[in-house]
């Protein structure tokens, strides 16, 4: 406790400790280089961390609890605000484990939309990292390219669903909508720009000098701490696991395309940032593959978006017109919610931060009895306890940057 | 005769539920179905009392007694390759049996196979905290205490985590109310204002729907809008156009009209 007088002025953000020399310093929790609402609590000598403690919950929103008050399709728009950067990813993380446990299957044209959609939010995520990063670090250029391509993307996003931030742009059984015309056109139109793109931004980054300074051997996290911690993601993977759950345990078509999983064993900043580089790429292989197997649908005349399981999701616009008993099937879907059968699920998806996990318990009524969300931001935010220490002041930006934390999923 | 609420849960209820209506059960295997689960449950077995086991949505769920958490996890994470602990939180079963549950939700990479181990306590029982094992329960038992209330032994820093430190309440029991109890409509009054300011502030409104259009300082009717803290306009009033704009102008903003915009239909790329 601070007993300011005279000579000794109160400092709101700094406590000075005499004796051992240690300070105390906020960092934040309205720091711009924290990507939210993050308060670090940094004792220092010096210039160096000596003990480190994250201070979260400022975007604390009671998810789960509002989870537990809602009937399940009431919920996914509630889901975006978790990664809103890539909000996508989370509907379908949360639509899969509902699925899972209504035991649907989804038609294969949906599922070719819901990968273009979760790869776009990837591609999304990792410019919106990049610039973010790059401007931390001080490379204000790199910024201003990430987000032009990333506006791309996001207008593409905007004509699938008409949102741009908050896409909701997944139903519990299947999509809503089919792409629009110009969706392909379009997509084709960036996907060939985009590895100019990303070499524009390597070039830029890739041997500058004090981009290598602030990221080579710095926020090293070694294999055990990083499994010990959680991580998840490219955080893993930067640290020597080849672990990607979209190639281990697929889900959706992801085992029909073919792509590389990049992981490196130098397991610092620049490892990360790397692994960001390359999953960009692999992104946008995938969805030139997605592509083709869009057009495939459209030849096999597959034209189903919504699975068929009447008592848990509502018939098609065409019987509910003609067909009275789907149309009080929809009444009772709508106003008293679906009913999944009473049992647990946890489903882990990858999202572009990690292992995005849904566990659901339900007892049989329309609202689940517990749901526990997994973001993967959460551990990253966490094992910065330990990360931290030894550490300078400047990289502690670069670290936070990299791990590549959303305050809307730590806090939830 | 007002309709019964049972107090021991608070959480929202469907308004209508069939009598006759028997909820499905997501269907259960067996363990010896999968072979690598056979042989990670005859491994915890072999030392660890069992009471239940089973396979649901292609993961293996193993029933073990709360004392046994540490030396389970142990055995998990050195001999059986379960070397991450994805996720571990509780559920509420008060209102039903008095206990919470807990679950540890477990992956091997090496196995691609996922475990949910899964114990009972009493309300006031304390558990082991296996942070030891796992640096990722630091942060979830803590998550888990502040959620729940449930005692973590041998943790490091069993602080709350997400709500303020100084918070009163488990905001994830069936007990507590979505919009808060009585302490949270109250809490950012005392704190900023402090408790004499009560009888003129009042409790926070946490109703999250609430509109209320005779307070002119926090909502505003478009097209009626009335300077903050206002009166506001007579039911018949006179709609006030769009385009309104402050007498004289405002400096480098242009007049919006109306009629004078157009909307773009090809947005150049």
């Amino acid at each position: 406790m601070q007993q300011p007088n005279r000579l000794r002025p109160f400092f709101e953000n700094i406590t000075f400790d005499r004796e051992d020399n240690e300070m105390i310093v906020n960092f934040g929790p309205q720091h711009p280089s924290a990507h939210g609402q993050l308060r670090l609590i940094l004792h220092l000598q010096q210039e160096q961390i000596v003990k480190a403690h994250p201070d979260v919950g400022y975007l604390h929103r009671g998810m789960e609890k509002m989870g537990e008050n809602m009937i399940y399709n009431e919920f996914m728009p509630t889901t975006d605000r978790m990664d809103y950067i890539a909000s996508s990813s989370n509907n379908y993380g949360f639509a899969l484990a509902v699925e899972k446990l209504i035991d649907v299957t989804v038609p294969r044209r949906a599922q070719v939309i819901r990968m273009m959609l979760l790869e776009i939010n990837r591609l999304i995520s990792h410019l919106f990292w990049l610039a973010t990063t790059a401007l931390d670090i001080g490379a204000m250029t790199v910024f201003l390219y990430a987000f032009r391509e990333r506006e791309y993307l996001m207008d593409i996003i905007e004509d699938y669903c008409g949102a741009r931030l908050t896409h909701a742009a997944i139903r519990i059984g299947g999509v809503p909508l089919d792409i629009p015309d110009n969706f392909i056109p379009d997509l084709k139109d960036f996907l060939d720009k985009l590895p100019a793109n990303i070499k524009d931004y390597e070039d830029l980054l890739d041997t500058n000098r004090i981009w290598l300074m602030r990221m080579e051997n710095v926020g090293i996290i070694s294999e055990e701490m990083a499994l010990s911690w959680g991580c998840s993601g490219p955080m893993l993977r930067a640290s020597n696991v080849a672990w990607d759950i979209r190639k281990e345990e697929p889900y959706e078509l992801y085992d029909e395309v073919e792509f590389e999983v990049p992981y490196s064993d130098k397991c610092d900043n620049y490892a990360r940032y790397k692994i960001y580089m390359q999953e960009m790429r692999e992104s946008a292989k995938i969805l030139y593959q997605t592509i083709d197997m869009y057009a495939e649908t459209v030849k096999n005349n597959e034209t189903e978006l919504m699975a068929h399981a009447p008592q848990y999701i509502s018939a098609p616009k065409l019987e509910l017109m003609t067909q009275n008993y789907s149309l009080m099937q929809h009444f009772v879907l709508v106003t008293q919610g679906m009913r999944p059968p009473v049992g647990e699920v946890y489903v882990a998806t990858e999202s572009p931060k990690g292992e995005l996990g849904f566990y659901i318990n339900s007892q049989g009524g329309p609202y689940p009895y517990r749901l526990k969300l997994r973001a993967p931001s959460f551990w990253h935010t966490g094992i910065l306890t330990d990360l931290l220490p030894g550490h300078y002041i400047p990289d502690v930006v670069s670290i936070i940057g990299t791990t590549n934390i959303v305050f809307g999923e730590v806090d939830r | 005769m007002r309709a019964y609420k049972p107090k021991d849960d608070v959480q929202k209820k469907s308004y209508y539920t069939d009598r006759y209506w028997v909820a499905p059960m997501v269907p259960k295997s067996k363990v010896e179905d999968d072979a690598v689960f056979a042989a990670d449950l005859e491994a915890i077995k072999a030392k660890f009392e069992v009471s239940d086991a089973y396979i649901q949505v292609e993961q293996m769920v193993v029933y073990i007694k709360a004392e046994d958490n540490l030396g389970v996890l142990k055995l998990m994470k050195e001999e059986l390759g379960y070397t991450q602990l994805s996720e571990m939180s509780a559920i509420d079963w008060i209102a039903k049996q008095g206990q919470f549950e807990i679950f540890y939700q477990m992956l091997s990479m090496g196995k691609r196979k996922r475990i949910r181990v899964k114990f009972f306590i009493d309300q006031k029982q304390a558990i082991e905290s296996v942070n030891p094992l796992f640096r990722s329960a630091d942060w979830a038992e803590r998550e888990m205490f502040d959620m729940f209330g449930v005692i973590v032994n041998n943790h490091p820093y069993m602080k709350r985590i997400l709500m303020p430190d100084d918070w009163e309440g488990h905001p994830l029991l069936k007990t507590y109310p979505l919009q808060g109890d009585e302490f949270a409509a109250w809490y950012e009054v005392d704190r900023i204002y402090g408790k004499e300011a009560r009888d003129i502030i009042g409790p926070e409104i946490r109703e999250s729907a609430r509109v209320d259009r005779y307070d002119t300082e926090r909502f505003s009717r478009l097209g009626f809008e009335v300077p903050m803290g206002a009166e506001p306009k007579a039911k018949d009033a006179e709609e006030t156009p769009l385009a309104y704009q402050e007498e004289g102008g405002v400096f480098m903003i242009d007049k919006f009209e109306d009629d004078k915009t157009e909307i773009i239909s090809d947005r150049k790329r």
